[in-house]
């Protein structure tokens, strides 16, 4: 389900503000941010955000085709470790032994 | 023989079962389809005459995205999920559900046939010709 178009789309104020202020100062910088739900506008473009993942900064550089999506969706929250491999290099020692 | 967007359509069926052979045409599109093309639904493809196919045949093709068409731009649409790095591109990349199910059980679908629990003696019975090699090496080293 999506958004009301009648609201329009959630972009973080603040953090948009913060964006303009490079746009107009023409400046570069990685800004942190922990506002994931924010969708990306098209004034993000060719920024890279440091987006917060619950533990720590994902860089994430903006490009065209993020437009429309959030800025959680491009900085995991979880982890996987992976099946398998843990017990093959845990078997083989112990195989030789 | 009705041909439509490179789809032999079944002449034994009624017009509307019959438009949803083709790829990316349900029931509901094949119905407003045929209602466009003032062909009844009900009336099977074989019998159908030639004005009726062209008229079919033309408002598909030109109105609706359907087979290569169609597969083409799903594919990219994935494909530019998983381009930008997207929580959803990855889960397409990694063959798991996109949309938020759990993993824990089910969504075999995705994940493909169940490739059941490492049992434990399977990965040394895969060591054990690859360890063989080394044991009398190992024994020689020892006797020496």
């Amino acid at each position: 389900m999506g958004r009301s178009l009648k609201k329009g789309p959630f972009i973080d104020e603040k953090l948009m503000e913060r964006i303009e202020e490079l746009n107009r100062t023409r400046q570069k910088k990685v800004l942190k941010t922990w506002a994931r739900r924010s969708t990306i506008s098209p004034e993000f473009v060719g920024h890279t955000l440091a987006v917060h993942n619950g533990k720590k900064f994902i860089p994430v550089y903006v490009t065209e085709n993020m437009v429309g999506h959030r800025l959680g969706e491009f900085a995991l929250t979880r982890t996987f470790k992976a099946h398998g491999q843990a017990e093959k290099s845990a078997a083989s020692p112990t195989g030789k032994s | 023989m009705a041909r439509v967007a490179g789809v032999d359509l079944p002449r034994e069926k009624r017009g509307e079962v019959a438009l949803t052979y083709i790829y990316g045409i349900g029931t509901q599109t094949a119905r407003t389809v045929l209602a466009q093309a003032r062909v009844d639904a009900n009336k099977r493809v074989k019998a159908w005459d030639e004005a009726e196919t062209a008229r079919v045949r033309d408002l598909i093709e030109r109105e609706i995205k359907v087979e290569g068409d169609l597969r083409r731009e799903i594919s990219m649409n994935v494909k530019r999920l998983m381009d930008i790095g997207s929580y959803r591109g990855i889960r397409h990349r990694r063959g798991l559900p996109v949309r938020g199910q759990r993993t824990h059980t089910n969504a075999r679908t995705r994940k493909g046939k169940s490739r059941g629990v490492m049992i434990k003696k399977k990965p040394v019975a895969a060591a054990a010709p690859a360890a063989a090699p080394a044991a009398p090496a190992a024994a020689a080293a020892k006797k020496a």
